[in-house]
């Protein structure tokens, strides 16, 4: 099952696309990996991830912590803290 | 209050206060309060010419309404609007609204606050600067503070 990636911000503008499909590879069970795995796909991914604390995750539009699971997420966003108001 | 249903809009467009106000207020006699907060685009000293705000369509509606549902569980509210407005804003220009309403002021005074502290740091915006000289200003930085000023609201245990 494929997963759509969303990312915002200086996310976005890094690693050059607002939105990407993507077969996760097994052993992707949390935020974490997920980050991580990502962080290994090129220096675009590297650039973008860098301090993966501060990167901030959505699944399925809402909040979550990097230490959530993410089987069954539809739509996985990452963004850079938010600064709206 | 049960029963009230927050109005959550996402737009580009500006919005008119007045209305907005009344759109909460007109043909009721109940409502003994209103409280307003709007937030501008502020420039400084002139080195800024607009600010770019994207934002997380879907999501952003989503995030405001989950607040919003919680602000009219805390406090007796009559109405609540929150508008948040996206794309390039000028100095001077509107960018956020909050309206609530109340039988007293002070469930409308902490509603609002409440609303804008955890929009700031959970509402998925964010704001780029351009510069008035022409040159690619950077995105704004989260504050500390405005994640502080959320914390506060949390209840005992959270």
């Amino acid at each position: 099952m494929s997963t759509k990636l969303i990312y915002f911000a200086w996310v976005r503008e890094r690693i050059g696309k607002p939105e990407e499909d993507v077969e996760l590879p097994s052993g992707i069970e949390t935020v974490a990996d997920l980050l991580r795995w990502l962080k290994s796909r090129g220096e675009e991914y590297e650039n973008a991830l860098r301090y993966p604390d501060v990167i901030r995750v959505a699944i399925n539009q809402e909040h979550v912590g990097h230490r959530e699971k993410i089987a069954g997420a539809r739509e996985i966003a990452l963004f850079p803290p938010m600064t709206g108001g | 209050m049960a029963g009230v249903v927050p109005a959550i809009r996402i737009q580009r467009e500006d919005f008119d206060i007045a209305a907005e106000i009344a759109g909460l207020t007109v043909g009721r006699t109940d409502i003994g309060a209103v409280v307003t907060f709007s937030g501008l685009c502020r420039d400084e000293q002139g080195a800024l010419s607009a600010l770019e705000l994207e934002h997380y369509p879907g999501m952003a509606e989503a995030e405001i309404g989950r607040i919003a549902a919680e602000a009219t569980e805390r406090w007796p509210l009559q109405g609540l609007t929150v508008i948040h407005r996206h794309g390039k804003i000028a100095p001077g220009e509107n960018i956020v609204l909050v309206v609530a309403a109340s039988s007293h002021r002070q469930a409308a005074f902490e509603a609002a606050n409440f609303l804008m502290d955890y929009l700031k740091s959970r509402a998925p915006f964010w704001k780029k600067e351009h510069r008035a000289d022409g040159t690619e200003g950077g995105w704004v930085e989260a504050k500390e503070a405005d994640d502080r000023a959320a914390d506060r609201w949390k209840k005992q245990g959270e």
